[in-house]
């Protein structure tokens, strides 16, 4: 992957010039230390009409207060990124509105992914107290240089401010609202991630390649094949290893089972949220059908460890693909039932039809990949845009629809089981004798350089980016969540709505926790 | 030595028997009544088949938790039926998934929210030791380390059938228990909050003013 | 039929025999007190056990199996649980009310409880405005949920407070105006005299298409008043936790818990005794062998078993629907509920002036 250094002062009008060239989706941002040259970002940019692909970096040497400009109001997710890049290195971008810290505390010291970060339990004990609000401040630069920190202004004294969560049954997990309320209607949210922050790119800075395959699994758990297949074939092609055509066939319907497995999930849990516990039980009624199959193969229900590099753990079972099939043919005539059920209840409709409304460009801006975004209209795709494994001799369709409402977001989850189905169909009988794994060498070792794999996960495109420096554990180890453009767009998205609408477009959204904050 | 009963499964088929019986004997140091005593087991009954837990999942445990309430493991039937979603009318908490820095605080806050008779149950290597996480530096080794934990559920994560098994193991530890003789209860010096040290716990002297 | 008034008065004249009358009456209430409390809370453990098993059934589960044969004994040692759990004195809030709004609901769903006619003869109060009566106790269960959420300290507490005040005092409006429907059919208030005036056809057929139309939306005003699915909002466990009753714990919380299920048997206790007959046996008119064989089933059982069924319907609802918005909510109530129910008051009135009734 080649990258193009830019200036620091050139920096904000060259962006904004790729930006004017229509590179208008910023898939990844990843913050680098580079050690002796300083400290920076990699952008990742795409052009979302015409597909073009463009990387791009700028850095600093000053360790003291290394700034760069921001472009938060460039791309709507730059905001969110920058924030996570000041929150692991410390950088302080010029001119973004509230630069505060997003995963970890507030009283946290240090700044972990940076190259000389202090890990001792004595720098930050595990801090039994509640965070302070008065220590609650976001860093602007000033004119001369000076970096101030400003007291938090986002709530006022008088707006009635309440928490949803971090242990809250909305929230999926531990992810915390702070909601402004008039009433029932939502003026403000502000999002805080980090209660499930287990800092696995650092970790993954001292594990080797196969030791760190076990740690994507855990990311989004409900694409735990997805993500280790992403970082498999990040491996693979920066080794040039070629895997079998078996391979291929066995990674691909695994794939889509567990995209099925997600998305009965999904609607499982959506129809929780909303208050149907009836339609929540179905779906996981119907989902531990498909996890027997899952098993049987891999040995796991929920994460299985199955990917790796150069193949797959183990062979298919006799049996998989009469069972597959039988499973395909089952899971279609659910559907209909969770039709029946839920979708065409006439409460569900009014619950979730024109609620949350996300609009193409701001998907985009937002970068919201997966069902969200393909809800809105943006093909996004990851298994159109850039085909891997055998999507490109598949026929399928990409579920695109255009209201971009929350009913939108759940149908479109709807019919891509349908079409994970015909994914499957088309290969169950025609998996070719072969290997199940080519030979790898004993310690796996990256040439030096930058790579770069997505596969679309469950809910989105899913970004491994390797930065090597030819050891056998990588210099620099970066997950693209899928959840966070989610996240970030949820101000957008709650503007006027009311508090019985966030659990509607909570969600439809479809985020996981972990995922979002490794 | 009164054993506790669990239906279908016969007392020596449960592992880990020695600390069950280690704890019946500490309990029983102290002689009750008859009476008491026979109060004490309808309560107990009472307790064991009624163990409502709190909705706490971080990670991936809880995905499995949630298999284990829906259709095919279903739980309602050992009497767990109710997750509530306040602390306050939760007997358990299920700690299900790794506790990071940031929010040990919090489940610390909700341990302390229940209201006694309050359990732990520890689910997943994260809940248990930091698990595949463990070298990071954000994570918990361990929720025993800031909170008492009653029955540890191994696993990453643990099936649907070792959640129900460590249920059963915490309705057998409930069964022995005292109510009235409250010996459970009483935190001794020497619990593990005390011992270690790296775990601050007492508050910064402006935050503490600041609350009252 | 089984007049069950022989035996009170024959108990009421024994104690009159041996007593002064002051004091009989007042061993009299507090017999009558003692039964109706034992009544409602045996009644509420086999709601709450009735409960679990329709949903798990609804849920292709098998709800509560080992506690007990089938689970039977569940509830039973879900009480003892919640009898012995601590309750937690709360900081900054205000005691007294706090403290108070369990009793007010459970006080308010017992005093209405007692008002249920169950068979002949077997009812506490009977006078000539005792349709009124219960609804005016029924209401000011509101008000202890009100003061739960408002005393708690709690903002989720509080919104669910205030969702249940506008939700309950709106669906109040429905439920009377179903309820004056059928009093313009049967033209008394008296409850005793109501289930009387079904002898010959329960008033769901006398009254016909308004009389169905009510009971239709009387089950859902009905279904609101309780709060239950899809009406929930007020304790939505996935938007507020668990609403007003969120800081409760131990018994304050047992009280709410009992309240709701009561609340929904009296409900459908009301609802069986002004649509379906209350503890009048199915009779149809001419059918006389066939009335002489509904008669000899007791009256108890005629009104439970209605009371029952209506019950099964609402859970039936509740395990089916998702939840409304609060905005939702109030609409349907406001822009529908009431002028349909204003419309079939009209028309009720004028089948019974034109005397289209069966």
């Amino acid at each position: 992957m080649n990258i193009t250094f830019i200036a620091l002062d050139e920096f904000r009008t060259q962006m904004e010039a790729l930006r004017g060239k229509g590179f208008d989706f910023l898939r990844e941002m990843v913050g680098m230390d580079w050690g002796d040259e300083g400290l920076g970002a990699i952008y990742l940019l795409e052009n979302s009409a015409t597909g073009e692909n463009i990387q791009v970096a700028t850095r600093t040497t000053d360790r003291e207060h290394p700034s760069i400009s921001t472009v938060s109001d460039i791309w709507h997710i730059a905001n969110i990124y920058e924030r996570e890049v000041f929150d692991f290195f410390g950088i302080i971008f010029k001119g973004h509105p509230y630069l505060h810290r997003l995963f970890l505390r507030n009283d946290w010291v240090g700044y972990p992914l940076r190259k000389d970060y202090d890990e001792s339990e004595a720098v930050n004990p595990v801090r039994m107290f509640s965070e302070s609000n008065e220590k609650d401040f976001y860093h602007t630069v000033e004119d001369d240089g000076s970096i101030k920190e400003n007291p938090d202004n986002l709530f006022e004294d008088n707006e009635y401010v309440i928490n949803i969560g971090p242990q809250h049954p909305a929230t999926h997990g531990v992810l915390r609202f702070r909601l402004s309320l008039e009433g029932e209607f939502i003026n403000k949210v502000d999002v805080h991630c980090g209660y499930i922050h287990r800092g696995v790119e650092k970790i993954s800075e001292k594990l080797t390649y196969p030791q760190i395959l076990g740690l994507t699994d855990r990311l989004d758990y409900l694409s735990a094949h997805q993500n280790r297949h992403a970082l498999c074939m990040c491996v693979e092609k920066a080794m040039g290893i070629e895997v079998t055509d078996r391979t291929q066939y066995i990674r691909t319907i695994m794939d889509e089972l567990q995209r099925i497995d997600s998305h009965l999930l999904f609607i499982s849990c959506a129809a929780m949220d909303l208050g149907a516990l009836t339609a929540f039980i179905y779906g996981f009624r119907d989902r531990e059908k498909l996890l027997d199959i899952l098993e049987e193969v891999t040995g796991g229900r929920l994460i299985q460890n199955y990917n790796v590099i150069g193949g797959v753990q183990a062979d298919i079972t006799p049996g998989f693909a009469s069972k597959v099939k039988e499973f395909c043919k089952y899971i279609l005539g659910k559907l209909q039932e969770y039709n029946d059920v839920f979708t065409n209840n006439i409460i569900t409709r009014k619950r979730m039809v024109g609620v949350g409304i996300l609009s193409r460009e701001e998907a985009i801006s937002y970068g919201c990949t997966g069902g969200t975004g393909r809800a809105s209209g943006w093909a996004c795709d990851v298994r159109k845009r850039h085909p891997y494994a055998l999507y490109d001799k598949v026929d399928f369709k990409e579920i695109i629809y255009r209201n971009g409402d929350c009913f939108d977001r759940f149908l479109v989850r709807i019919d891509e089981i349908v079409e994970s189905v015909r994914i499957i169909e088309q290969l169950i009988d025609n998996i070719p004798e072969g290997d199940y794994k080519v030979k790898t060498k004993p310690v796996i070792r990256i040439p030096e350089g930058s790579y770069h794999a997505a596969v679309e996960g469950s809910r989105g495109e899913f970004g491994v980016f390797i930065e090597s420096r030819g050891e056998k554990s990588p210099y620099r180890i970066k997950f693209r969540p899928m959840g966070l453009p989610l996240i970030a767009s949820m101000n957008t998205l709650l503007k006027g709505c009311k508090i019985a609408d966030l659990m509607a477009i909570g969600a439809t959204l479809d985020y996981v926790i972990p995922d979002i904050d490794r | 030595m009164k054993k506790p009963v669990i239906k279908s499964i016969p007392y020596e088929e449960f592992k880990d028997n020695e600390t069950l019986e280690a704890l019946i004997e500490e309990i029983n140091k102290e002689r009750t009544n008859v009476v008491v005593g026979a109060l004490d087991d309808l309560i107990n009954w009472g307790r064991s088949n009624s163990l409502w837990s709190l909705t706490f999942a971080t990670s991936c445990c809880g995905i499995e938790f949630m298999s284990v309430g829906a259709a095919r493991y279903d739980f309602a039937r050992f009497g767990f039926e109710v997750t509530r979603n306040s602390p306050r009318q939760a007997d358990l908490i299920m700690v299900a998934g790794t506790i990071t820095h940031k929010m040990a605080p919090v489940l610390k806050r909700l341990y302390d929210q229940m209201a006694d008779p309050k359990y732990v149950v520890a689910v997943g290597g994260c809940a248990i030791s930091g698990g595949p996480f463990k070298s990071s530096y954000h994570v918990l080794n361990g929720v025993d380390k800031i909170i008492p934990v009653d029955v540890y559920i191994p696993g990453c994560p643990p099936r649907p059938e070792a959640i129900l098994y460590g249920m059963m193991q915490l309705q057998r530890k409930v069964k022995v228990e005292k109510f009235f003789g409250g010996v459970n209860r009483q935190q001794k010096k020497g619990d593990a909050v005390d011992n270690t040290p790296l775990v601050i716990t007492n508050v910064p002297q402006e935050i503490t003013d600041k609350e009252q | 039929m089984y007049d069950f008034s022989i035996i009170t008065t024959a108990i009421d004249q024994f104690l009159r025999s041996l007593m002064p009358s002051g004091l009989a009456i007042f061993i009299e209430c507090v017999l009558v007190a003692l039964c109706v409390l034992v009544a409602y809370i045996m009644l509420a453990i086999v709601m709450i056990f009735m409960e679990r098993k329709v949903c798990a059934a609804f849920q292709c589960r098998l709800g509560p199996m080992r506690v007990g044969f089938w689970g039977t004994l569940q509830v039973f040692s879900d009480v003892f649980k919640m009898i012995i759990k601590e309750i937690i004195d709360l900081k900054r809030t205000d005691n007294m009310l706090y403290n108070l709004a369990p009793y007010l609901v459970v006080l308010s769903s017992v005093l209405t409880f007692s008002c249920l006619p169950f068979a002949q003869g077997l009812e506490v109060l009977d006078f000539n405005v005792g349709l009124f009566f219960l609804m005016a106790t029924s209401s000011f269960g509101v008000l202890g949920i009100m003061l739960a959420g408002w005393s708690s300290n709690n903002k989720f507490s509080m919104i669910g407070a205030m969702r249940s005040g506008a939700q309950m005092v709106s669906y109040e409006l429905s439920i009377g105006l179903s309820m004056l429907t059928l009093v313009a059919l049967s033209g008394t208030l008296q409850l005793s005299e109501i289930v009387a005036r079904q002898s010959h056809a329960w008033f769901i057929f006398q009254g016909h298409i308004p009389a169905f139309i009510a009971f239709v939306i009387y089950l859902i005003a009905g279904n609101a008043e309780t709060n239950r699915g899809p009406f929930d909002l007020p304790e939505a466990e996935s938007e507020l936790t668990a609403g007003y009753h969120t800081e409760y714990s131990g018994m304050g919380f047992g009280f709410f818990y009992v309240a709701e299920f009561m609340n929904l048997f009296i409900v459908s206790g009301i609802a069986s005794t002004i649509f379906l007959g209350g503890w009048m046996p199915l009779h149809i008119p001419g059918l006389e062998g066939f009335n002489a064989v509904m008669d000899y089933i007791p009256g108890v059982v005629w009104f439970l078993a209605k009371t029952f069924f209506v019950i099964w319907l609402l859970m039936w609802v509740r395990w089916t629907f998702p939840r409304l918005r609060v905005d939702q909510v109030i609409t349907l109530e406001w822009k529908y509920l009431v002028p349909i129910g204003l419309v079939n008051l009209l028309i009720m009135t004028l089948c019974v002036v034109m005397g289209w009734t069966l």
